[in-house]
């Protein structure tokens, strides 16, 4: 009697799509949310600092000091737009946001420029945001630096001395992957991961609590349905419109970012497949456990917010405590970002992934095991 | 053996309460039981038990000849069940709601939709079949669900306080319908509140506190206290027996409320 049944399951399955495409609201958010979410995220979460407003003190006034600020206009890290005269200001146009720094040049900086004298300029920098402070200091020094050199060769030409001045060491850098150092390359493949993470997540965990709130599930448990028969009933709805869900973020991605993936495109879709059915067995374990739809959705949450600070979606795992690694790797996003990082920035194959691949098989086995045994309990 | 129903001394505890007390009785086939008794005094948890879905803790029943504790699933695929709580799909019409539980008791193809008219046939359902469940009326609701119970053909039929907040006319249309089954040879177990219903079924079980304290015929139970209608001897029954009620010492504690 404790034998699977098409024709129940079947029912199962079809009263599902039904209520789905019946929930227009629902499905249209399953479907298109990702895509807007993606869109907006993906232009939100830019790390790269371009073109800070920046002010300018210029005392001297002279062609050199001019020549300064262009050279600081040039390096696209800072627009030196706004003009002002003393200290006073400055601090106005940094207090209320208005500059992100300032480049305050001397009276004398013509003067000794010209006089082969050592001429100041000092740059103030709004640090509380460290990583543009870290972007305009990098930018400034590096400026500084050219700009010194450019001087001393031409100190030393007219001096007569020494022509064609060589740096006594030269350190090569090449940048692989992301030679451009595009934060969008890095950041859109992990946005597909958390995005679809928390859609269908979400979606998933309401499905059985919803026949608990409604009092359906009374009705069903003195059916002979058999929990595996229900289960897989709801799952595969979801499993169809995550698929859709997935394919349509990544064809944004693709398309839209122009973040073409360097690796296999199939073996990416058969990885995003796997975490797919991960996201569906939390989202199906949360529904087994929670007693209302807005148990399930805390429960979400609080699945979702670590998520995005753990599992090396912005910040980089490895400088970490211990703890909080340990942590992040019981996120099963944190395996999925290393496989779409690699297969979309370095394109490798599944010989670097399988092992992340593995740990997602096992984390999809063990909540579907823990899954259903809960939801048995409710129905016996 | 041939009892539709057969529980000898059953006893459910949840933790240190006791819902359910040494309960016993028997009904034939064919024959239409009735469950009174107040809020909260344990029809629900005997009906659970006898449908498989509850474990008793104590004791040990027969429900059409099946075992509760060993063969649940037996007993699910023969039995009706309805609750007071609307059991349907809002947001499915009258037809995916049949065609949904015709497939979850596994009938498919002719059968399945055979059962089905014959059901819409039985409970008047006529061309509501397209309609959103959530547009009916709670009247109409309460008889689609009773509908959804009937399609595989029980030999028993269990409703759990089925008239809870139905009208008169669709309480008399509902209990036409019960009796209807009966004479076609159903058991039918049913819980309730209204008194007028209860005096039309062939046995009565009075539950209080867990226990069934009176079990025979309407007219048997109202000869052996001597009263005219069973509201007075339901009121009886609630005052003579809480005060001796062993529980009630509990109660009065500030025991479980």
């Amino acid at each position: 009697m404790k034998r699977f049944v098409w024709v129940r399951f079947r029912a199962v399955l079809k009263k599902e799509f039904i209520h789905i495409f019946r929930d227009r609201a629902s499905l249209i958010m399953a479907i298109a949310l990702p895509i807007v979410m993606l869109i907006i995220f993906g232009y939100a979460i830019n790390t790269n600092v371009e073109h800070l407003p920046t002010v300018v003190w210029d005392q001297a006034q002279t062609a050199d000091s001019r020549e300064m600020i262009t050279s600081i206009r040039n390096t696209q890290y800072m627009d030196p737009d706004n003009y002002v005269q003393g200290y006073q200001e400055i601090e106005g146009y940094l207090d209320s946001g208005k500059a992100r720094a300032a480049v305050i040049i001397p009276p004398d900086f013509g003067k000794k420029i010209q006089g082969m004298e050592q001429a100041n300029v000092q740059v103030l920098v709004d640090g509380s945001d460290p990583t543009v402070a870290r972007a305009v200091m990098s930018a400034v020094q590096m400026l500084g630096l050219n700009k010194s050199l450019e001087l001393q060769s031409e100190r030393f030409e007219a001096r007569g001395t020494a022509t064609g001045l060589e740096l006594p060491l030269n350190l090569v850098t090449r940048v692989w992957y992301n030679p451009d150092m595009k934060s969008r390359v890095f950041n859109i493949p992990a946005l597909i991961g958390l995005i679809l993470q928390s859609v269908i997540a979400m979606l998933t965990s309401f499905s059985i609590v919803r026949e608990k709130e409604r009092g359906t599930m009374e009705q069903l448990v003195v059916t002979p349905i058999l929990p595996l028969e229900l289960m897989l009933g709801k799952l595969l709805p979801y499993v169809v419109i995550g698929f859709v869900s997935m394919s349509l973020i990544m064809l944004t991605g693709i398309f839209w970012f122009g973040v073409v993936p360097v690796g296999s495109v199939p073996l990416l879709f058969l990885l995003a497949t796997l975490f797919l059915v991960t996201i569906l067995a939390i989202g199906l374990l949360i529904s087994s456990i929670a007693k209302t739809q807005l148990q399930a959705m805390q429960m979400t949450f609080i699945i979702l917010l670590p998520s995005i600070l753990l599992s090396g979606f912005i910040f980089p795992r490895e400088t970490m405590p211990k703890l909080l690694q340990i942590l992040g790797g019981l996120l099963p996003l944190t395996y999925f970002l290393k496989i779409v990082r690699g297969i979309f920035l370095k394109g490798v194959g599944i010989e670097y992934l399988w092992q992340d691949s593995l740990t997602l098989c096992a984390f999809a086995i063990i909540l579907l095991a823990i899954a259903s045994k809960k939801f048995k309990k409710t129905l016996d | 053996m041939n009892l539709a129903i057969d529980c000898q001394g059953l006893v459910k505890r949840f933790g240190n309460y006791t819902a359910v007390q040494g309960v016993s009785f028997q009904i034939a086939p064919g024959k239409i039981m009735g469950f009174v008794g107040p809020n909260g005094s344990g029809k629900t948890t005997i009906i659970r038990m006898l449908c498989g879905v509850l474990v008793p803790t104590e004791g040990q029943a027969t429900v059409l000849g099946f075992d509760v504790l060993t063969q649940p699933e037996e007993i699910k695929q023969r039995i009706g069940y309805m609750s007071q709580k609307f059991s349907l799909y809002d947001d499915l019409t009258v037809g995916e709601n049949i065609d949904f539980y015709a497939g979850v008791y596994n009938l498919q193809g002719k059968i399945a939709r055979a059962e089905k008219a014959r059901v819409i046939e039985l409970i008047g359902l006529g061309d509501r079949t397209s309609q959103l469940v959530a547009s009916l009326s709670g009247g109409w609701k309460q008889r689609v669900a009773l509908g959804c119970a009937l399609l595989h053909n029980p030999q028993l039929l269990i409703l759990d306080e089925p008239t809870a907040g139905v009208d008169p006319v669709t309480r008399r249309v509902f209990w036409d319908l019960i009796h209807k089954l009966a004479k076609e040879g159903m058991t039918v177990l049913v819980s309730t509140h209204y008194m007028d219903e209860a005096d039309t079924c062939d046995y009565l079980g009075f539950v209080f506190y867990g226990r069934l304290i009176a079990f025979g015929s309407p007219e048997a139970m109202k000869k052996s206290e001597a009263k005219d209608n069973l509201d007075d001897l339901f009121i009886y029954y609630v005052q003579h027996e809480a005060s001796d009620d062993p529980r009630n010492l509990v109660l009065k504690k500030g025991g479980r409320g």
